[in-house]
């Protein structure tokens, strides 16, 4: 029966936001609020970790298998894909290095300035 | 002929998916690269298999589209690593959100100003648009806003896959340090892919990684498709 109530709670969390989905008119995806929902229910100690751990596990060690299909699609634009390849690159590339260096500055550079700072109070 | 028999097959898609993610995951046990990833063996594995035996795309994913199906599930238990780093999230709010932030709006910013440079299709920039984020999400933006799910699976393959092998460097060369900061850059970046090279880091790069994964989906959800709105 552990298996069933906590596959049962993470499927009832899908339905609920699958509605919200339908009806709250966001380009939100339902998958989003499941996630949110999931987090607050924790935060708020309404459910524990333990009535979903196990299930939760199993989908986390399957979460990169469910990309396959995805990712093989790509055969179905691979017209599109090849006239437009240098762009493709350099919009994927480029970007994914600025977002390393940009988030990784910016956060050390708050994190250092916190520290600083409280080391000038501490010595105060 | 092979074509027409296996189109009423629904387990043909999931077994050919999941042998050849394993198999992939076999060879990145043996050859621990960054540039073998089993996601991308199984790909390029499965359309070499589907070419040489002349099988539609659609015969393949008759079946392969019911693993698709769980991805909500499973992206729903990203809130179980979520909460566990909970503390480490509250201590240090300002510099992750900041941080995040300024790497989401950058990426934004970097892609449409190269679309626009190199006069790409607007549906390819669409497409490329959420690609820093978890593919489960990436799929729903991309969605959302009108973009091509493989071209944005590839999108998000490629940062992850980019992170992996130099993200690390990156790191060096622009003296990114603080644990923390290390993490997050790799996960705003590179989201899964890079969570698995920031576990190699040290135990803080690792949870600040999956705590960007979800961060990055988040904003995004609200952001890209704010951006698109804006651009018209």
């Amino acid at each position: 029966m552990k298996y069933l109530l906590q596959f049962g709670i993470i499927t009832a969390i899908c339905f609920v936001s699958e509605l919200l989905h339908i009806l709250i008119p966001l380009p939100v995806p339902a998958s989003v609020y499941g996630l949110v929902i999931l987090f607050l229910l924790l935060l708020t100690g309404s459910l524990k970790v333990s009535q979903i751990e196990d299930v939760s596990a199993f989908f986390m060690a399957i979460l990169p298998v469910l990309f396959v299909s995805p990712s093989v699609s790509l055969i179905t634009s691979a017209d599109l894909i090849m006239e437009n390849l240098l762009a493709l690159i350099m919009m994927m590339g480029i970007s994914t290095i600025v977002v390393i260096v940009v988030t990784g500055r910016v956060s050390q550079g708050m994190i250092r300035r916190k520290q600083k700072k409280e080391k000038t109070e501490n010595a105060e | 002929m092979l074509n027409n028999i296996l189109s009423e097959s629904v387990y043909f898609g999931m077994v050919l998916s999941i042998a050849a993610f394993w198999l992939g995951a076999q060879l990145k046990k043996r050859w621990n690269y960054s540039m073998v990833n089993p996601l991308l063996i199984a790909t390029i594995l499965i359309i070499i298999i589907l070419a040489v035996f002349r099988i539609d795309y659609e015969t393949y994913n008759y079946g392969a589209e019911y693993l698709t199906y769980l991805l909500t599930p499973a992206t729903v238990c990203l809130a179980v690593p979520l909460y566990k780093q909970l503390d480490l999230l509250l201590k240090n709010a300002a510099a992750i959100f900041a941080g995040i932030l300024c790497g989401c709006i950058t990426h934004i910013l970097v892609v449409v100003g190269i679309a626009f440079l190199m006069k790409a299709d607007k549906i390819l920039m669409l497409s490329t648009l959420p690609k820093s984020v978890t593919t489960a999400i990436a799929l729903g933006i991309s969605g959302e806003i009108g973009g091509i799910a493989s071209i944005t699976v590839i999108g998000v393959t490629v940062a992850g896959i980019m992170g992996t092998v130099i993200g690390p460097f990156l790191l060096r060369l622009f003296q990114i340090t603080e644990p923390i900061a290390q993490g997050l850059g790799i996960g705003t970046g590179s989201h899964a892919a890079g969570t698995s090279k920031a576990v190699e880091l040290g135990e803080i790069q690792a949870a600040m990684s999956s705590l960007a994964i979800v961060v990055t989906g988040l904003m995004s959800v609200i952001l890209v498709p704010f951006a698109v709105s804006l651009l018209g």
